[in-house]
C-alpha cells in the first residue's frame, strides 16, 4: 500500500504548483487553472485522509469541492469571456481599473 | 428698623452699575451711562451714611452672612459681611471719595470713546473695595483684594493702544501677585494651624497666646507674610515699583484707586490683623521699618520728578510708609487716620492735578506749567489746600494725622520719628515746589508746547492723551479752543470743580476728629478691646503734654522749613535748583532716575528670568524637548509609512503572494514549533 505521506507530497506539489502559477501567471485563463489545481491538492489530500483513516466524509468533502469547483468555473468563465469582450485583452495586469 | 441688615447692598449697588454699563455701555448714550453709574455708586455712599447713622459702638461688631460659600469638613467660608468701627470708617471713605471722584470721571472722560468702559470699570472696582473693607473672613477680603487688582490693571492699561500704558498695567498686575502670593501663604499657615479664617473665631483663637518675642515662631511668619501682601498692594520697599508707572492710567483712576482707596488696602488688612502683629513683635518691627524706610526713600525720588502725577505717586508711596510705620509701631489707629485723611487730600491733590493736565491739553510736565494761578484760580485755590493738609500745616487734616503718627513713633522708637520728621520735611519741600513750578511765576507752556511737547525728555507719558483729553468742550462753548488746541490753559467745568471743593474741605476740617484722640476712642474698641494686656498703652507720665507739644512744634517747623526751601528755589531764586543739581552731580542723578530700582530689578530679577525662560524654557526645553519628540515620533511614524505604502501597491497578484507568504510564514513557524 501507498504510504500516506507519498500522497500528501503529492498533494503539497500540486498546491504549491497551483499557487506558484497563480502568482506568476499574467493569463488569466492560466491562473483560472491555478486556482483549480489548488482546489484539487487539496482534494487530494482529503481523499488520502479519508482512506487512512476510513471515514467517509473526507470523500463527501471532496464532492462538495468538485461541485463548487464546476460552479465556480462557470461563473468564473463566463467573467472572463465578459472581460474579454470588453478589453481584447486576456492579461491581468492590464485590467486595473480599480488600481489607483 | 435697622439699615445693618441691608449692609450687602453696599457692594452690590456698584456690580450691579458695572455689569449694567459693561454689558449695554456700548450702546447706550452717555447720560444714560452717567444715570446708572453715578446712581448706584450714590446709592452706595448714600446707604453707607445711613449705616454710619445708625451705627451704635455698643451693638458692634455687627455681622450678616449671606449664604454660605465653601464647606470642606471642619473648614467653612460664608460670603459674609462686617462692621466694625474699622470697617465703617473705611466703608465711608471708599463710598464718599469714591462716589466724588465718579462725579469729578464724568466731567473728565465724557469725550473719551471708552467712557462706557471706564464707568464700568470704576463701578467694579468699588464692589471689589467694598467687598474687601466688609469682608468677615480672610477669604473674602481675598476676592475683593484680587478684585481691586484687576480692576487697578483694567484702568490703569485703560488706554491700552498705548505700549506704555499696556505694559504699566502688567507691571502692576504682575508685581502685585507677588505681595498676593505673600497673603495666599499666610492665608494657607492660618487656615492648617487655626482652622478657620473668620475675624471673630481666627482672633479668639489667636487671643490667648503669648507674644513671640524671641524668634520666629507661627505668628510671626504669618505677620511676616501678610506685610509681603500688604507691601505688594500698597507700594512698600521693596514692591513699590508697581505705583509710579501705574499713573499712565486716567487721572482719576490715579486719585481713586492710586492714591485714596485701593493702595491703602494693605494698611487696612495690617490694621485689621492687629492681634497676630501684637503677638509678634519681630513682624511689627518689619512692617515699622519698611514703612519709614519706604516713606523716606519715597520721598527724596519725588523731590527730582518733573511729571506732576509721579511727583504725587511717590508722595503716595512717601505716605503709605507713614501708615505702616504707624501700623508697625502699634498705633494702628493713627494709621487709619492717616489713610483717611490721606484719602481726603491725596484724592484732592490727584484731582487737581488733572484739572491742571485737562486744563493745559495734556501736558504733565512740571517744566511747561507755571503761572496756572490766574487762569485756574479753583484748582489752585484746593490744590492749595491740599499741599497745605500734606505738608502738615496746622490745622489741615495732614497735620492732626501725621502729628499723631510721629507722637506714637517717638514713643516707640526715636529712630522712626527722626526719619518720619525728615521726611515730613522733604514732603513740605516737595509739594511746594510742585506748587510753585505749576502755579507760580509764568506760563511756560504756550500754544507752541503743543508741537515740542514730544521732544520732551520726560513727558513720555502722555504722548496719546491730550487727543482724548479734550474734554466736555461744550461746557465751556470758548471758541478760541480751536481744532484740537489748547490755546491757553483754562479753568476746568464745574462738574470737575465740585469733588475738589468737597474734597478741600474736607482736607480743611478732616483733621479735627482727631482733637483730644476722639479719632483713636472711636477705634478702640477694635484695636484696644482684643489687645493683648502686657501691650497696653503707656500710662500717661507727668510731664508727657510739654513732650507732645514740643514734637507737634518740630514738625509744624519742619514743614514750614520746607516750604521756605522751595519758595527760595523755585520762586524766589529759580536758577538755583540747576545749580545745585549740577553741583551734586551723580547723586541728583541717581535720585532723578529713581535711584536705579527700576534698571535694579530688570538686571535682577526680569532679565535673568525672561533670558533663562527664552533659551531654556521656551528653546530648550519646549522646542528641544517636548516639540522634538513630538515631532520626531511623527517623523518616525511617516518614514515607516513611507517604506510600508510600497506594500500595497493595488496589484492583486501581490496580495496574494503576501498571502501565500503569509501562510508560508504560519506553516514554517508551526512545522519549526513542532505543533502537529
Amino acid at each position: 500500500m501507498v504510504p500516506l505521506s507519498y500522497y500528501l507530497v503529492l498533494s503539497g506539489i500540486l498546491f504549491a504548483c497551483g499557487v506558484l502559477g497563480f502568482l506568476i501567471k499574467r493569463n488569466i485563463i492560466t491562473i483560472f487553472l491555478s486556482i483549480e489545481l489548488m482546489l484539487n491538492g487539496v482534494n487530494l489530500s482529503f481523499v488520502a485522509f479519508a482512506a487512512q483513516w476510513h471515514v467517509l466524509s473526507g470523500q463527501i468533502f471532496v464532492f462538495f469541492v468538485m461541485v463548487v469547483a464546476a460552479a465556480e468555473a462557470a461563473v468564473g468563465l463566463a467573467i472572463i469571456i465578459a472581460v474579454y469582450r470588453t478589453r481584447e485583452t486576456l492579461n491581468v495586469d492590464q485590467v486595473n481599473l480599480l488600481k489607483l | 428698623m435697622t439699615p445693618n441688615k441691608y449692609l450687602w447692598l453696599i457692594p452690590m449697588f456698584p456690580l450691579a452699575g458695572a455689569a449694567i454699563n459693561g454689558f449695554f455701555g456700548r450702546h447706550s448714550s452717555k447720560r444714560a451711562i452717567t444715570a446708572v453709574a453715578l446712581t448706584l455708586c450714590g446709592a452706595s455712599f448714600g446707604l453707607a451714611v445711613l449705616i454710619a447713622a445708625g451705627f451704635s459702638s455698643a451693638s458692634a461688631p455687627y455681622y450678616f452672612d449671606l449664604a454660605h460659600w465653601l464647606r470642606s469638613g471642619d473648614f467653612q467660608v460664608d460670603f459674609s459681611f462686617y462692621l466694625d468701627q474699622l470697617s465703617l470708617v473705611m466703608m465711608l471713605v471708599v463710598t464718599g471719595v469714591g462716589f466724588l471722584i465718579h462725579i469729578y470721571s464724568v466731567g473728565y472722560m465724557w469725550d473719551d470713546d471708552g467712557y462706557y468702559r471706564f464707568m464700568s470699570y470704576l463701578n467694579l472696582f468699588m464692589f471689589f473695595m467694598l467687598t474687601l473693607v466688609l469682608a468677615k473672613n480672610y477669604l473674602m477680603m481675598f476676592i475683593g483684594w484680587e478684585g481691586v487688582g484687576l480692576a487697578s490693571y483694567l484702568l490703569i492699561g485703560f488706554w491700552f493702544t498705548k505700549d506704555s500704558a499696556a505694559s504699566a498695567g502688567k507691571k502692576a498686575f504682575i508685581v502685585n501677585r507677588i505681595g498676593d502670593f505673600g497673603f495666599l501663604i499666610a492665608l494657607f499657615l492660618l487656615i492648617k494651624h487655626f482652622g478657620t479664617l473668620d475675624y471673630p473665631a481666627l482672633f479668639s483663637k489667636i487671643q490667648p497666646l503669648v507674644p513671640e518675642t524671641a524668634g520666629v515662631g507661627l505668628l510671626t511668619s504669618i505677620g511676616i507674610l501678610l506685610m509681603v501682601g500688604a507691601a505688594g498692594k500698597s507700594a512698600q520697599i521693596p514692591l513699590y515699583v508697581w505705583l509710579p508707572d501705574a499713573m499712565e492710567g486716567p487721572t482719576p483712576v490715579s486719585a481713586l484707586i492710586h492714591a485714596a482707596t485701593m493702595v491703602t488696602a494693605g494698611v487696612y488688612m495690617v490694621a485689621r490683623s492687629h492681634i497676630i502683629f501684637e503677638r509678634a513683635p519681630s513682624a511689627s518691627t518689619v512692617v515699622a521699618v519698611i514703612g519709614t524706610l519706604t516713606a523716606l526713600f519715597a520721598a527724596t525720588i519725588g523731590i527730582a520728578q518733573t511729571d506732576i502725577k509721579k511727583v504725587l505717586a511717590y508722595s503716595t508711596v512717601s505716605q503709605l510708609g507713614y501708615m505702616f510705620m504707624a501700623c508697625g509701631v502699634g498705633a494702628f489707629s493713627a494709621g487709619i487716620f492717616h489713610l483717611m485723611t490721606h484719602a481726603f487730600f491725596k484724592g484732592l491733590l490727584f484731582l487737581a492735578a488733572g484739572s491742571v493736565i485737562h486744563g493745559i491739553g495734556g501736558e504733565q510736565d512740571m517744566r511747561k506749567m507755571g503761572g496756572l494761578r490766574t487762569y485756574m484760580p479753583w484748582t489752585f485755590a484746593t490744590m492749595g489746600i491740599a499741599t497745605l493738609a500734606i505738608a502738615g500745616i496746622p490745622p489741615l487734616a495732614g497735620f492732626w494725622s501725621k502729628d499723631e503718627i510721629l507722637a506714637r513713633a517717638f514713643d516707640a522708637n526715636w529712630v522712626y520719628w527722626l526719619i518720619g520728621v525728615i521726611t515730613a520735611f522733604i514732603t513740605s519741600f516737595y509739594m511746594f515746589r510742585l506748587m510753585y513750578m505749576t502755579f507760580g511765576g509764568d506760563y511756560r507752556g504756550g500754544p507752541a508746547a503743543h508741537d515740542v511737547r514730544h521732544e520732551s525728555a520726560d513727558a513720555h507719558a502722555m504722548h496719546d492723551k491730550h487727543a482724548k483729553d479734550e474734554l466736555a468742550h461744550d461746557t465751556h462753548g470758548a471758541p478760541h479752543h480751536g481744532e484740537h488746541g489748547h490755546g491757553e490753559p483754562h479753568e476746568s467745568p464745574w462738574v470737575m470743580l465740585g469733588p475738589l471743593v468737597v474734597l478741600a474741605i474736607l482736607s480743611l476740617f478732616g483733621g479735627f476728629i482727631g482733637i483730644g484722640d476722639r479719632f483713636q476712642h472711636f477705634l478702640d474698641p477694635v484695636f484696644k478691646a482684643a489687645a493683648e494686656p502686657g501691650l497696653q498703652e503707656p500710662v500717661r507720665e507727668a510731664g508727657e503734654n510739654t513732650r507732645e507739644y514740643l514734637l507737634m512744634g518740630i514738625s509744624v517747623a519742619v514743614a514750614a522749613l520746607g516750604w521756605f526751601l522751595a519758595w527760595l528755589l523755585y520762586s524766589s531764586r529759580p536758577q538755583l535748583p540747576a545749580r545745585i543739581a549740577q553741583h551734586l552731580g551723580r547723586l541728583y542723578t541717581a535720585v532723578a532716575n529713581k535711584y536705579y530700582v527700576d534698571e535694579l530689578y530688570a538686571a535682577v530679577f526680569v532679565n535673568p528670568l525672561i533670558n533663562g525662560s527664552t533659551t531654556i524654557l521656551w528653546h530648550d526645553i519646549d522646542q528641544g524637548a517636548i516639540d522634538g519628540t513630538v515631532n520626531a515620533s511623527a517623523d518616525a511614524a511617516r518614514h515607516i509609512s513611507d517604506e510600508l505604502r510600497h506594500m500595497q501597491s493595488g496589484n492583486l497578484r501581490s496580495y496574494a503572494g503576501w498571502v501565500a507568504a503569509g501562510g508560508a510564514v504560519v506553516i514554517a513557524y508551526m512545522v519549526w514549533m513542532g505543533i502537529r
